[in-house]
């Protein structure tokens, strides 16, 4: 057993230890989300051979929306059993933040390990005007801006910049989409050319249809623990040397779109400057966006980004944040990875930006 | 708690059924602003803000902290969004505390809101679910057999209910921020009232409103400041937990939850309470139907199983000449904009440690006991508060 890595951010190493994922499918229509969920948790706990008794806190995300009903986190938490009463919070955003403040209580030395999921079926409504709703109600959603629309602004903005083509858009797509083959999890895999990628009619010019990430009925789960219990639990833990998120204003027309300041704040407090990055996961919705994230952070090209196939290949809203920590996880569990960068965001156009550096020993 | 924590400002809004004249940022504008300007603060002071409302749909927007981010002045700053059904404002003002206690902030800004009248509660809590069972007439028609079972298990003479809807609006009389304000209030018109459903009536529910809650929590150095600059003493955190058991299950207690005991027992031993009863010198409990007091004063520990009535027959929670005064603001029995309703029990507690309660202020409270709960009385958020740092 090796010491820990120094933490950059926070008092005390905390790492990930377990995580696991569903088969990521466009409608998952015989389980509702606790069933989604019961198999996650359980496999979340038996990769590690410790129960729900071994974690002293429970912290979840989703949001009632896509359920079309109020508490949808209270019915998920019965996939756990909370009883006898556990101590358990939820977050109303993607699950990468109920990891934040499962880490920061891990911070205080009262718990050593924390369970955290995330949620959410997109084939129970018509996404694209559930996500309107969470446009500025006065201003903005009365006009019913879907996100495909919004994205196509901001990719358009992008190539207007130079920052971007639409063939560089493609190549992002052409490549998560060969790295998905790896993943059995993935839901969108093959190896499609950029020329027969190019090929796709519009959607929303500028944006063809493989710039669009996938609609995904899926969960996701991870076991947070520190340095004692990581080391007894796993023989490579992910410690987590820094971790922090910002949000940018909610006005579209005061924001430059072509840029993620949040994120950059967000990676330097984290401690993501120093470099040595091998991977990134990147939490890039549409395609584009994975081109202004390579800037915020300033990823060199020798940085293998999405291995998994990231969100382009499975997007289960309010799980693929947290599943992009989990990814860059299981990288360094596997002894594949050394150093890496996960991120999620929130929010119309990555309004709200999470990073978090993971290393192994 | 590695660090300490103190609250060091308090705002809210007026309660009312209807704030035509604010938006929703408008609304938590205001809280937030007096609650900054209580602890000597600007907005750039602020370090990461902490949020939290109940569902979504009681306003109809969907994650409006992404919106609010502006009117929060978190723009480049962290903000995290929490949701823990009724007892969210607790555990908002909890997860804030947090952010202090594991040293990662020195100032937090928390806020909770509920703009009711923006939607329709009711509607947006008995939307049908496949394979749950239906709501139906929202929470008062979940809890009414459930303070049912109370009464028969307790044998409480009916009055009881009635006397703590009474005392609540008494007290709601010294508020300034209280929606209601029943000058008349009367054990006569509460029972006039129309039964709602049986045994609560149209006068021993909470009201539906608008408004918001917010505090400013700081650390040790920070609180230290702050003090210096207004004058204002801290209210110093002495304990906070939470805790959630499931909806249903065969046996579970929902008239004296186990959840609300572990979460009970877990914060006194982190202030060092013994006896409840006494170790306190006032509370805040979320008490949405009259009916709660005499259940909650039994799950609180202030007293055996059973006898939860007596104290409120006697008028041991009444502020005139009660020795352990409950809900001096008036309670959610007086305003409840949902999100924000366990919050103000949290930050009327801060008042009452600080002095600064006004009207409704108790003598020399020494330390104080904040509680929220919700979903089916299976979700549970407590703080201690106390003039001495810990």
């Amino acid at each position: 057993m090796s010491p820990a890595p120094p933490v950059h951010r926070g008092s005390r190493p905390v790492a990930v230890v377990s995580f696991a994922q569903t088969q990521h499918v466009r409608r998952e229509a015989n389980r509702n989300e606790v069933e989604l969920l019961m198999p996650v948790i359980k496999e979340v706990f038996a990769n590690i051979g410790i129960t729900k008794d071994d974690v002293g806190f429970i912290c979840s995300g989703s949001t009632d929306y896509l359920v079309g009903g109020p508490f949808s986190f209270v019915a998920a938490l019965d996939a756990v059993g909370v009883w006898p009463p556990r101590r358990e919070s939820h977050v109303e955003m993607d699950a990468a933040w109920a990891l934040f403040e499962a880490w920061v209580l891990l911070q205080e030395g009262e718990i050593d390990a924390a369970l955290v999921y995330g949620f959410g079926k997109s084939s129970m409504g018509d996404l694209a005007k559930i996500l309107a709703l969470q446009l500025d109600p006065y201003v903005m959603a009365p006009l019913w801006p879907d996100p495909v629309s919004l994205a196509a602004l901001q990719a358009r903005a992008l190539i207007d910049a130079g920052k971007a083509s639409e063939r560089a858009i493609a190549e992002v797509a052409a490549r998560s989409r060969r790295s998905a083959l790896a993943n059995p999890k993935a839901q969108v895999a093959d190896d499609w050319s950029v020329d027969d990628l190019m090929a796709e009619e519009y959607v929303v010019n500028p944006l063809r249809r493989h710039a669009l990430p996938p609609l995904t009925d899926g969960a996701a789960a991870v076991v947070l623990a520190t340095e004692e219990r990581a080391f007894e639990w796993v023989e490579r833990p992910a410690f987590i040397t820094g971790i922090d998120h910002r949000v940018e204003t909610h006005a579209l027309g005061a924001r430059d779109l072509t840029v993620s300041p949040s994120t950059t704040k967000a990676a330097s407090v984290a401690g993501a400057a120093a470099g040595g990055i091998d991977v990134a996961e990147l939490h890039a919705p549409f395609a584009h966006q994975e081109l202004i994230l390579r800037e915020a952070l300033g990823l060199p090209d020798s940085v293998d980004v999405n291995p998994s196939g990231g969100p382009l290949a499975a997007n289960p809203i309010m799980s693929a944040g947290l599943i992009r920590i989990g990814e860059a996880a299981a990288r360094i569990m596997a002894g594949e990875a050394t150093r890496a960068l996960a991120h999620a965001t929130s929010g119309p156009l990555l309004q709200q930006n999470l990073v978090a550096v993971l290393e192994g020993t | 708690m590695a660090e300490r924590c103190a609250v060091i400002g308090v705002g809210q809004t007026v309660h009312r059924s209807k704030r035509e004249d604010v938006s929703i940022a408008g609304l938590v504008r205001e809280a937030a602003q007096r609650a900054l300007d209580d602890a000597g603060l600007g907005w750039r002071d602020i370090d990461a803000v902490v949020i939290g409302k109940a569902p979504d749909m009681f306003e109809g927007v969907m994650m409006p902290e992404l919106y609010l981010a502006g009117a929060l002045g978190a723009v480049g700053k962290p903000i995290m969004r929490v949701h823990t059904a009724g007892s969210v404002g607790g555990s908002t003002a909890i997860v804030a505390a947090h952010l202090v206690t594991s040293g990662l902030h020195q100032r937090v800004l928390t806020v909770a809101f509920e703009k009711q009248s923006d939607s329709d509660a009711m509607w947006a809590l008995s939307v049908p679910q496949p394979f749950a069972a239906p709501l139906l007439a929202g929470a008062g028609g979940y809890f009414a057999p459930i303070i049912r079972a109370y009464i028969r298990r307790s044998g409480a003479p009916s009055h009881i209910g009635m006397e703590v809807a009474v005392k609540d609006r008494l007290h709601a009389l010294r508020n300034p921020y209280a929606h209601l304000h029943l000058a008349d209030i009367s054990m006569e018109k509460v029972e006039e009232s129309v039964m709602l459903w049986d045994p609560i009536r149209y006068l021993e529910t909470c009201p539906s409103s608008d408004g918001a809650a917010a505090m400013v929590l700081a650390s040790e150095r920070a609180a230290g400041e702050a003090e210096a600059a207004t004058g204002r003493r801290p209210a110093w955190v002495h304990g906070m937990a939470m805790r959630s058991e499931p909806t249903m299950f065969a046996g579970r207690d929902q008239v004296n939850p186990r959840a609300g005991k572990d979460c009970a027992a877990d914060v006194y031993a982190q202030a060092g309470v013994e006896r409840p009863r006494q170790d306190f010198d006032v509370a805040e409990v979320y008490v949405p139907f009259s009916w709660f007091e005499p259940m909650w004063l039994e799950n609180l520990g202030f007293c055996d199983e059973g006898d939860g009535w007596k104290l409120t027959d006697e008028g041991a929670t009444s502020m005139d000449g009660g020795d352990i005064p409950w809900n001096c603001s008036g309670g959610v029995l007086s305003s409840n904009p949902i999100g924000a309703s366990g919050m103000l029990r949290f930050l009327e507690v801060a008042l009452q440690v600080r002095g600064e309660a006004g009207e409704h202020q108790v003598d020399g409270v020494r330390r104080a006991l904040g509680q929220a709960y919700g979903g089916g009385s299976q979700f549970f958020a407590m703080w201690v508060l106390a003039v001495d740092k810990p």
